[in-house]
């Protein structure tokens, strides 16, 4: 096993798809010669040349749309939006076509692209910049959502994300691009990661932490916490992906704790964590020792405050102080 | 009428007689079978909208009358004659209207999403100026795919007020991209007239100046005028990768859908007449091919009742067909599910 930051992991995984299908192009803003507002996309211009790999003006539904038709005759198109929070200017193009062309035309169309970008708050940069829209656009079928946390994970998902034959919105997080990781050594063979399956990131048999993104890491540093200062042994499930969505691999863990805590970087009012409460009530109903709780951002639009942003969003404290509730 | 004879241009020139009459029919059978869908839609038979192509047929038919195998095209929400243009049978339309399993696309789309990939046909689009992006893509994806041909990418008037559109125009002429945007001007952006719509110099097309974009207006009244000035821009698109915006004038004898029960009230009757004495398309192109001899009453009495028939054989092929089970609204959701794949095996794509 080698150490890759996930921006390096999301890269191998990038080019390795460049070489594996020659209908694959990545498209966005400052993708190519200026090599990723984020570097994700580093050295791959130089690499792929012009074809390949394509700048483009900041007009995210123009070049959002142009994907979703070219994909539309075969192009596999992989489009960078260097924020998710700018969906809202491709929002039509988003659902209205990615979503809706394979239903509207009985099967006869298919789009074959990926979304991907960075989708948190925690980085000081105000309501507009700070969105989380992964519960917004698992909403509409015909849509698929992942949101890796790990090194290993972006690789993996973002190549299975590639292949994939229906539109996949691929959320990172600017704040995990520099953390690092352990991912699969290159001649162990092609590593790719099904989307709708979940792993479980930490054992543990008195709580289920169920969550997705940098949450999971979250989860990860207050089940240390709760171990060790309050003795209880948490276990901390990684969704990975959002839709498809790994029901039975939650249905397990809560059957395994008997209770849950869901955390999620979205606000309290829908969201991912309210649909899997919604799932764990109808279906672990008898399961369950204690009510669900959730520990979501607090219900405003993002605080610009860096004295304050951070407890705005979920982070350990917040999780440990909401596990002690019901344990 | 036209000051410059468009029928001694060469594309029109290189029509024979057969392929004047052939596109003569093709614009009484897609009036035809408009007036039958506005009759369908009176007696309750399809719900939604009906946005009715009436008074345009020479633009669908003439532009899409340039198209070749490699070639492609997608437009609005008011795509029926360009689907018919486009080679669809009336019968997958009627009955895509009328909500049926047999639908172009099963009853899933409705009049707004007819859809013919097999013919080069990509919609059926219902959000205005929604679709010129998609245009931009096809195009783009045809020269990304070191294919011939172009896209002629359809839009209304209304639709040049939209962001996307302008989006796309820039994206076309800085990336080189085959297609050509046809703005089929009514005149009318639903119920708003274009001079209360629209902030132009000469004519909405005029606005491709500004990306550096080649552009011409054209009377769409003359099938002839409309082939000549389309076949300039698909060449333009087709060789040398470079898009193009025409604007052809038109007029749409009805609401901007059958719901608009104000057509009426902003334009009246006399307009309607004088249009349809002369410059109903369909008219015109008639008497020209009278004067020429390649049509006579007979041959048009004849076209005229193959179209009925065949239109009332579609309506009746629509009322025959099955609607679509409570099963079908499930499929045709993703690509990976429909196709069973491994990957459609592995956590869950539908909730309840």
């Amino acid at each position: 096993m080698r150490t890759l930051t996930y921006r390096e992991a999301l890269r191998e995984g990038l080019d390795e798809e460049l070489a594996h299908d020659d209908n694959v192009v990545l498209m966005g803003e400052e993708v190519a010669e200026y090599n990723g507002a984020y570097k994700v996309t580093e050295g791959l211009w130089k690499k792929w040349g012009d074809k390949r790999i394509v700048d483009t003006p900041i007009s995210e539904a123009g070049f959002i749309g142009m994907g979703i038709g070219a994909s539309m005759l075969g192009v596999r198109p992989v489009m960078e939006l260097m924020f998710w929070s700018f969906h809202s200017v491709a929002f039509d193009q988003l659902v209205n076509n990615a979503a809706n062309v394979r239903y509207m035309s009985g099967g006869l169309c298919s789009c074959p692209i990926v979304v991907r970008g960075p989708a948190n708050g925690g980085t000081n940069v105000g309501a507009t910049h700070s969105h989380v829209p992964e519960g917004l656009f698992a909403a509409f079928p015909g849509l698929k959502v992942c949101s890796p946390a790990t090194p290993a994970d972006a690789k993996g998902l973002i190549k299975a994300a590639i292949r994939d034959n229906d539109p996949v919105y691929f959320m990172e997080n600017t704040l995990l691009y520099g953390m690092e990781g352990e991912v699969p050594d290159l001649e162990d063979g092609d590593f790719v990661i099904p989307l709708g399956k979940a792993e479980v990131k930490k054992e543990g048999t008195d709580i289920s932490l169920i969550a997705h993104g940098r949450s999971v890491i979250h989860c990860l540093e207050a089940a240390k916490i709760l171990q060790e200062e309050h003795g209880i042994n948490a276990e901390v499930l990684d969704l990975r992906s959002i839709r498809p969505l790994d029901v039975d691999a939650i249905l397990a863990s809560v059957a395994k704790t008997h209770r849950v805590v869901l955390v999620d970087e979205s606000k309290p009012f829908g969201g991912v964590s309210a649909m899997v409460s919604q799932l764990i009530q109808e279906h672990a109903f008898d399961e369950l020792d204690a009510p669900i709780k959730r520990v979501c951002a607090i219900d405003a639009p993002a605080i610009y405050s860096k004295h304050v942003e951070n407890e705005q969003l979920p982070n350990p404290k917040r999780i440990v102080e909401k596990v002690l509730t019901i344990v | 009428m036209s000051a410059f004879d468009f029928a001694s241009s060469p594309i029109n020139q290189s029509l024979t007689p057969e392929r004047k009459i052939e596109l003569y029919t093709q614009m009484v059978r897609i009036r035809r079978f408009e007036q039958a869908s506005m009759k369908q839609y009176a007696a309750d038979k399809m719900g939604g909208f009906l946005h009715l192509y009436i008074g345009q047929e020479s633009v669908a038919v003439g532009t899409l009358s340039l198209c070749g195998e490699h070639d492609h095209n997608i437009t609005a929400y008011r795509c029926h004659a360009h689907a018919l243009a486009s080679g669809m049978s009336m019968d997958e339309c009627m009955a895509e209207m009328f909500g049926k399993q047999t639908g172009c696309s099963k009853g899933k789309g409705g009049s707004m999403h007819f859809f013919a990939p097999d013919k080069n046909f990509w919609g059926g689009h219902g959000i205005v100026a929604g679709q010129t992006p998609l245009g931009l893509g096809l195009a783009y994806g045809l020269k990304y795919l070191e294919r011939e041909g172009c896209c002629l990418c359809f839009l209304g008037d209304g639709a040049v007020n939209q962001g996307a559109f302008h989006e796309s125009l820039n994206i076309a002429s800085l990336f080189g991209i085959p297609v050509v945007y046809v703005i089929e001007n009514n005149g009318y952006s639903m119920g708003t007239s274009q001079e209360r719509s629209s902030a132009f110099n000469g004519c909405l097309a005029q606005r491709a100046e500004a990306y550096a974009i080649e552009w011409d207006v054209v009377d769409g009244s003359d099938i002839y005028e409309v082939r000549a000035k389309a076949n300039i821009a698909m060449e333009r698109a087709r060789k040398e990768h470079k898009p193009t915006v025409l604007e052809i004038d038109t007029y749409r004898y009805y609401g901007h859908s059958v719901a608009d029960a104000n057509h009426k009230v902003y334009r009246t009757p006399e307009d309607i007449q004088a249009y349809k004495d002369n410059h109903d398309p369909i008219n015109v192109f008639r008497n020209k091919l009278l004067e020429e001899g390649v049509l006579n009453e007979e041959l048009i009495n004849k076209i005229n009742a193959a179209a009925k028939e065949e239109t009332a054989a579609a309506v009746k092929f629509a009322e025959d067909s099955p609607a679509p089970t409570i099963a079908d609204i499930s499929t045709d959701v993703y690509w990976e599910t429909d196709n069973d794949t491994e990957a459609s095996k592995i956590g869950h794509h539908f909730f309840s």
